[in-house]
């Protein structure tokens, strides 16, 4: 694409021009595309992202040169799947820098692990009047699940409180966290306002008490460098959807010493050694928890994903990316009647504003006539929403393949908003 | 800017800006809530109905200008029909914003409704603008439970 100047170019423009975001638009093949007759300006990342080619071939260079089940067969297609599905898995694992690659357990999304999580370190760890804390800012996928497990333990479901601005209460987590809780669940960046927890404190808070932490991390994966073994967390949760590689994949990392300890999530193929009516002996971690023929082609990707993501410079990414979301953010509160929603000086990625008067759902229809995608809604974090005292709001998320003139194009479409509204 | 002006036509606007009917009825002798999960709708309806005749509606809540000015008009469209009438108006309309009915040959009946034809045409607001509707129509068969479009 061609990088016009706009009349509204700012210095944060010009200083950006080193970081070759046409490089990387290239190797998106959908961004070519328009809607509505406009060009694409795709802002909805946060829901998912859209794939490089690599990606989209490894799906299908899998199934047109060596689709077979894995793990089971003697023959050449069947070694060789299962060959890139593991390989697949080492790569994740030093992505996130874990210590062996059997802490990585392949599952379907976030959502997946965090219920795997709940549902067997819960069952197996929870007992009447025990709490599991998460906090205010959780999407509905790291609410539910627990609720659930409680529900069924008696246990209870304690909420660290956030401020207005969006940020977490820390002396209120401090004071949360108790000899009865026997978990701790949060999410590294939030999807609905945009922010960045401090979660290796929270962590190094919870570790002092002997609790270990479960991480929501789909909106952090694919904004920065995370290392797990620094954070030090117990379990790190995320979806491969999010950061450029298939849906219907997504990954649990936990320590070896707490999955070997926790039960297995479900019965099936592949998570056993041996099976007799009378007796079944569970497989050794990560197979234990991966239960019937898996999504092989998209386990596969989500290592080219890896891959893709770690040929790039991820420093200067994160650099542009929060520069956008910078440019973003003094765009549209200039914009009369626009109120940011989610003010905390640490964000990734997501603006969340709404609109004096017109309703998120009616800007999000009007951006669309233009080409412009945003999500609007409550964007699964309805205690957020309750807590702001709104219903919805529309959220633009950005991604390293966004540009400051889709920013500008965001603008003029808030103003034909303003306009169809204006009498 | 043609398509979004079949949508956001002036009645819808203007309704959306000033809903009629936007009220807590004290005597009413139905409230229904419905919701929208998906966008966080949320109206509280209200119906006096007496002898099978709907006398007045009014409504209170939140939601995006389609929704709002279809409650609106709703409320004035409704009052002083009968049941049966309501309910064959509820069909109609149903019809209508999902693009089955001819705005043009049926436009004695619908009158200002026509506004909503364009509806139709974005299926995703279909929900919106049939919100009230479902929600009058559940309370005109009396049921009390809170309605969902989901
Ligand atoms: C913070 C957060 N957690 C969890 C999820 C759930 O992810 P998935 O739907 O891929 O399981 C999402 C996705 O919307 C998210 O943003």
């Amino acid at each position: 694409m061609t990088m016009a100047i706009s009349p509204t170019i700012s210095p944060e423009i010009e200083r950006h021009r080193t970081f070759d975001v046409d490089r990387i638009r290239n190797d998106f093949p959908i961004l070519d595309r328009s809607v509505n007759g406009h060009p694409l300006v795709y802002l909805d990342n946060a829901a998912t992202s859209q794939k490089p080619t690599t990606v989209i071939n490894a799906l299908t260079d899998y199934y047109q040169e060596y689709n077979s089940n894995i793990h089971r067969g003697v023959h050449h297609l069947s070694q060789k799947a299962t060959d890139a599905y593991e390989d697949s898995r080492s790569k994740i694992g030093q992505f996130i820098n874990a210590e062996k690659s059997q802490e990585i357990i392949f599952v379907r999304g976030t959502t997946e692990a965090i219920n795997l999580v709940a549902q067997s370190f819960g069952r197996k760890n929870f007992a009447m009047g025990d709490e599991v804390l998460i906090t205010a800012l959780e999407h509905h996928s790291n609410i539910v699940p627990w609720q659930m497990i409680c529900e069924e333990k008696g246990a209870k479901l304690v909420v660290v409180p956030m401020t207005d601005e969006g940020d977490l209460d820390l002396d209120a987590y401090r004071r949360l966290l108790s000899q009865k809780t026997k978990i701790v669940a949060i999410t590294h960046v939030s999807n609905a306002l945009g922010t960045i927890n401090p979660i290796k404190e929270m962590i190094a808070m919870a570790h002092s008490k002997g609790i270990p932490v479960l991480v929501d991390g789909a909106q952090a994966v694919p904004h920065m460098v995370v290392d797990v073994r620094d954070l030090e967390c117990d379990f790190y949760a995320f979806s491969g959807h999010k950061m450029y590689g298939p849906t219907g994949i997504g990954v649990l990392y936990g320590r070896k010493r707490l999955l070997e300890s926790m039960p297995p999530y479900q019965g099936g193929g592949d998570m056993i050694k041996s099976v007799s009516f009378e007796k079944t002996i569970y497989n050794d971690i990560p197979h234990k928890f991966e239960a019937g023929t898996p999504n092989i082609s998209g386990g596969i990707a989500l290592g080219v994903a890896v891959e893709y993501l770690c040929s790039l410079d991820r420093a200067s990414i994160g650099e542009y990316e929060s520069s956008l979301l910078d440019y973003a953010t003094a765009q549209l509160s200039s914009i009369h009647g626009v109120a940011i929603i989610g003010k905390s000086k640490n964000k990734a990625s997501v603006l969340s504003f709404v609109l004096e008067s017109v309703h998120p759902h009616d800007i999000g229809t009007i951006l669309d006539m233009e080409g412009i995608a945003i999500r609007t809604g409550h964007h699964c974090a309805q205690p957020i929403m309750a807590r702001l005292g709104i219903s919805a709001t529309a959220r633009a998320s950005f991604a390293m393949y966004n540009t400051f003139q889709e920013v500008d194009a965001l603008v003029r479409g808030m103003y034909k908003v303003i306009e169809v509204f204006k009498q | 800017m043609n398509e979004l002006q079949t949508l956001y036509q002036d009645v819808i606007l203007d309704h959306n800006k000033s809903p009629r009917n936007f009220r807590v009825m004290t005597d009413a002798t139905n409230v229904v809530d419905g919701y929208n999960p998906l966008c966080g709708d949320h109206y509280k309806i209200y119906l006096k109905v007496e002898d099978d005749v709907v006398k007045e509606v009014a409504f209170q809540g939140s939601g995006c200008a389609i929704s709002k000015a279809s409650a609106s008009l709703m409320s004035v469209i409704m009052k002083g029909k009968t049941k049966a009438e309501a309910e064959e108006l509820f069909n109609k309309f149903h019809l209508l914003v999902t693009g089955e009915l001819n705005p043009e040959a049926n436009s004695e009946e619908l009158g200002r409704l026509v506004a909503f034809a364009g509806v139709s045409e974005f299926p995703a607001r279909v929900k919106c603008a049939i919100l009230a509707w479902h929600t009058v129509h559940s309370a005109l068969q009396g049921r009390t439970e809170s309605i969902s479009t989901e």
